[in-house]
């Protein structure tokens, strides 16, 4: 079995209206310094098949076609 | 005109899409399940407002990748007209027969107000009840309306005229780039739009502003 962890993140350039809440709570908080604050999605993926190269594939895919929207959203796989 | 609605779980606003076209055009539309892997020989497909399946991993996201879906895009090819709104748009920019996507509202509160709308370009299947730049009252009701595009895209979206509707007076209740409301695809017949026309069609709605898209479409498709 493959374990993989998925992380979506919104593209550089593309607002992110609840990392900037967050960031001013962490403000708020008293924790100077907070240069900025984007919020992301992660995913735990488990795969049945242990063969390393098909899961990145399939991974990749799943990212493009439903994890990720790409328009606004950058991905990152890896595999643990 | 023959129209159908597709219906998809978490979706709320499909009896308020059936009532419009029905009152509109004098016949019910045919409802279409997620399932369905055909779509009747109709000439306008609606997809109506809501949350389907609960805005889980990005409004729209998953209703996109359902089996209707491509049979819709199947449609949308062969110049059948489409119509997305509220999250109708959102599942049509997920399933890529829009260009852009649709982001939480910068304000991070769900607004559920009337807004003003100008109609952009007047000369589309979908806009031309309207006189160009009409100005418009609608009801918006959303959480993830803010409509963004990269800016090639948004270059060609606007040099195109494929800006359809856009936020005015001042009443953009969500940071959309542009102020844009409602926008079409390049072929002129697949419509996305966040405000809601088939909430005010009638004197009991309080106005019928909305009226005029569903006349002007009927007048195409007849």
């Amino acid at each position: 079995m493959i374990k993989a962890r998925i992380i979506v993140t919104l593209k550089n350039g593309v607002l992110d209206p609840q990392g900037k809440a967050i960031e001013g709570a962490l403000g708020g908080l008293g924790f100077s310094g907070v240069g900025s604050v984007r919020q992301g999605k992660v995913f735990d993926v488990e795969l049945q098949d242990g063969d390393r190269a098909k899961a990145e594939a399939a991974l990749k895919e799943m990212c493009e076609r439903l994890l990720a929207n790409t328009v606004i959203e950058d991905y990152s796989i890896a595999i643990t | 005109m023959k129209s159908a609605v597709i219906q998809l779980p978490g979706l709320n606003r499909d009896r308020d899409m059936i009532a419009a076209l029905t009152k509109v055009s004098g016949k019910a539309p045919i409802t279409v399940w997620q399932t369905e892997t055909e779509l009747p020989d109709v000439d306008l497909i609606v997809i109506p407002g809501g949350f389907s399946y609960g805005d889980y991993l990005r409004c729209g996201a998953i209703g996109a990748r359902m089996p209707v879906m491509k049979a819709v895009a199947e449609k949308a090819a062969k110049g059948v007209m489409v119509m997305g709104v509220c999250n109708g748009f959102q599942i049509l920019l997920e399933a890529g027969l829009l260009p852009g996507a649709l982001m939480r509202n910068a304000s991070l509160k769900f607004v559920c107000r009337e807004v003003k709308l100008e109609v952009a370009n007047a000369n589309t299947a979908f806009t031309r009840g309207y006189a160009p730049g009409e100005i418009i009252r609608c009801p918006v009701a959303h959480h993830d309306g803010n409509y963004f595009a990269d800016p090639d895209t948004l270059a060609r979206l606007e040099g195109e005229g494929q800006v359809v509707f856009r936020y005015a007076e001042g009443t953009n209740p969500n940071g959309s780039v542009n102020d844009i409301a409602g926008i079409i695809g390049e072929g002129g017949n697949v419509l996305g739009m966040m405000p809601h026309p088939e909430n005010l069609i009638e004197a009991a709605h309080g106005g019928s502003d909305g009226r005029a898209l569903f006349e002007g479409l009927l007048g195409k498709a007849a």
